[in-house]
């Protein structure tokens, strides 16, 4: 396994380094002159505000100077500064990343939770009114949009019924709406994939044999049957963790949440670049190691590939 | 006569031999997907939906941006009957117009993501080694950004606009396509008609696009067709979010966008136009699943 996660570190640097050059890159590809396209968004712009912002982001300076000042402030977690603030975007987004973070994995829980079973329960009971309806359900799922699923359950949980509070809200009772609408879309990709692969591992004649040795059919199904059927699901759970990230970006405008979704929307239309590259580049990171993580976990459940 | 035992004459006979194994192909295809219920249920909701965004302006029963502000907030009634929004505008006329944009951006960001991918995969699976590995390269770092942050990234260089969108949309789905057909290419390249082109002196690019595109179309038509009903659902969250179509525009997400300022006094704006990206991408999704199935049946659950 040693090699295999060497291998895949490998793979990974080049693309970290990818995605930090592209990000640098951002504000160089703007139509114009940077300085003045990002001055542009403030009232008042005068030669004096473009020269300064000019200085502040470090664009007099030589293109190759600039890229090896932003890769060296990147190594020591320096990112800059909001240019409307004036704060540290590290600090920023030390600020917010964790109301995000919370709010993905409990998306993911819930995801995995839901998915997984109804996944197995469609699969088990193949061809029956419950593999219909729960596949129907999951098609829905991944059909509507989940900014407008979480509008309806505003309405419908809080100002409805006052179950939750529509706005704020402490613990589970704040969180658990954002989250069961993050996870739902991805629960329904889940779902889909647990079934199909339940019923490929289902198919398979060891779980006959496991049947004929007179095991009962739950210990078949979930001891032989589900570890196995669960491997591409890991992989899958991973990309998700990608579509969730990015996912929270639009629950946290639709519940009002705090979070480096929101902060990065607002940079983006207030074109605070230094706020937009530091969210961007740390939302990659952290995929990229959640999908090394989710490989390497994918190596250990399926011995096959380590040695590929 | 089997294709290890045809005869390596001309390149005549390679094409030939190819497209007739693949039409037979494509008529089986057809004639499983119309025996697919729920794909033809899909195909007759996008076609009234075609429709409906073709003929906006002789259906729609009143101006798409008529405002009248002394019918605001009106619920759904018998003069408008999805309701009017906080200007008055009647609700189901913006839904029909807005159709027209939801295709437009369906179509234009699936277009770019096919053809830029097509090309890059079937350039990285055919001449393999260097060219192949930085394209792998450069495909991972896209896919390296989590769900709409690309699309994100984009429109915070390109400015938000609906036009923007779009190609920030069709970027953010070329690695797709170029895994697929670099997939499917590299698989292609062991083929027998392959060696045959090339030994017949055809030119790497006929060979890529005229032999060996053809028999990798089949997935690529599946993922384009779902591509569709996910690009009509990016791009309605990034003009929910603000960095798409500008007001007074009335696209599907940003009529959300104002449901949700108004959602407790006024449900009707938020419910049809979400309702309405429900039901286009559903049909979508049905449509695909059936063609899915319909091409390769091993699939088939």
């Amino acid at each position: 396994m040693g090699t295999y996660l060497r291998g895949r570190l490998l793979r990974a640097i080049p693309v970290v380094l990818g995605v930090s050059t592209l990000v640098f890159f951002m504000i160089h590809l703007l139509p114009g002159d940077p300085a003045e396209e990002i001055a542009s968004r403030s009232p008042g712009m005068t030669q004096e505000t473009v020269q300064k912002i000019r200085v502040q982001l470090g664009l007099d300076k030589p293109l190759s100077t600039q890229y090896l000042q932003f890769l060296s402030r990147e190594l020591h977690g320096n990112l800059g500064r909001s240019i409307f603030t004036n704060q540290p975007v590290t600090k920023m987004i030390r600020d917010q990343v964790g109301s995000t973070l919370q709010l993905t994995f409990a998306g993911i829980f819930i995801a995995i939770l839901i998915g997984v079973t109804l996944g197995i329960v469609a699969a088990v009971r193949h061809n029956t009114w419950l593999d219909t309806a729960s596949m129907s359900v999951a098609l829905l799922g991944v059909s509507m949009p989940s900014f407008w699923l979480g509008l309806l359950l505003i309405l419908l949980f809080a100002v409805k019924l006052h179950w939750v509070p529509v706005i704020g809200g402490e613990g589970i009772r704040g969180l658990i709406l954002p989250a069961f609408t993050l996870g739902f879309g991805a629960s329904a990709i889940i779902a889909r994939l647990v079934r199909s692969s339940m019923l490929d591992v289902l198919r398979q004649e060891y779980i006959m044999s496991a049947k004929a040795k007179g095991l009962a059919t739950s210990t078949v199904i979930l001891r032989h049957g589900l570890k196995n059927a669960l491997i591409p699901v890991v992989t899958i759970i991973g990309l998700q963790f990608g579509t969730l990230l990015g996912g929270a970006v639009v629950i946290e405008t639709v519940f009002a949440r705090q979070g480096i979704g929101r902060m990065a929307i607002d940079a983006v239309l207030a074109k605070d670049f230094p706020v937009i590259q530091g969210t961007v580049l740390f939302a990659a990171l952290v995929y990229v190691t959640v999908n090394l993580a989710v490989d390497l976990l994918y190596s250990v459940l399926d011995p096959r590939i380590r040695y590929n | 006569m089997s294709a290890t035992e045809m005869p390596i004459t001309t390149e005549a006979t390679t094409i030939l031999t190819s497209r007739v194994r693949a039409s037979s192909l494509w008529r089986d295809a057809v004639r499983r997907l119309v025996r697919n219920r729920g794909a033809l249920g899909g195909l007759a909701i996008l076609a009234i939906l075609a429709l409906m965004a073709i003929a906006a302006p002789l259906i729609a029963p009143y101006d798409p941006n008529a405002i009248a502000p002394v019918s605001n907030l009106k619920g759904p009634s018998a003069a408008h009957l999805f309701g009017t929004d906080q200007f008055g505008r009647d609700i189901l006329s913006r839904i029909i117009f807005g159709a027209r944009l939801s295709f437009e951006v369906g179509f234009i960001a699936v277009g770019l993501a096919m053809v830029c991918g097509i090309v890059l995969g079937l350039v990285a699976g055919y001449f393999g080694h260097t060219v192949d590995a930085v394209i792998t390269i450069v495909i991972d770092i896209m896919l390296a950004f989590p769900g709409i942050l690309l699309a994100l990234a984009i429109i915070a260089i390109l400015g938000p606009s609906l036009y923007n969108l779009m190609i920030a949309v069709g970027i953010s789905g070329i690695p797709a396509y170029t895994r697929l057909v670099r997939g499917t290419t590299l698989a292609a390249k062991q083929q027998a008609y392959v060696e045959a082109a090339r030994v017949s002196g055809a030119r790497d690019a006929a060979i890529m696009f005229r032999h060996i595109l053809p028999n990798v179309l089949s997935p690529v038509i599946v993922l384009a067709t779902l591509g569709i009903g996910s690009a009509i659902l990016v791009g309605a969250s990034l003009s929910f979010l603000g960095l798409g179509a500008k007001p007074p525009t009335p696209e599907w997400g940003a009529m959300l966008s104002a449901g949700r300022n108004y959602l407790s006094i006024a449900w009707w704006i938020t419910l049809f136009p979400g309702l309405a990206i429900m039901v286009t991408v559903l049909s979508i999704n049905m449509v695909g699943d059936g063609l899915r199935d319909a091409l390769d049946p091993r699939l088939k659950r």
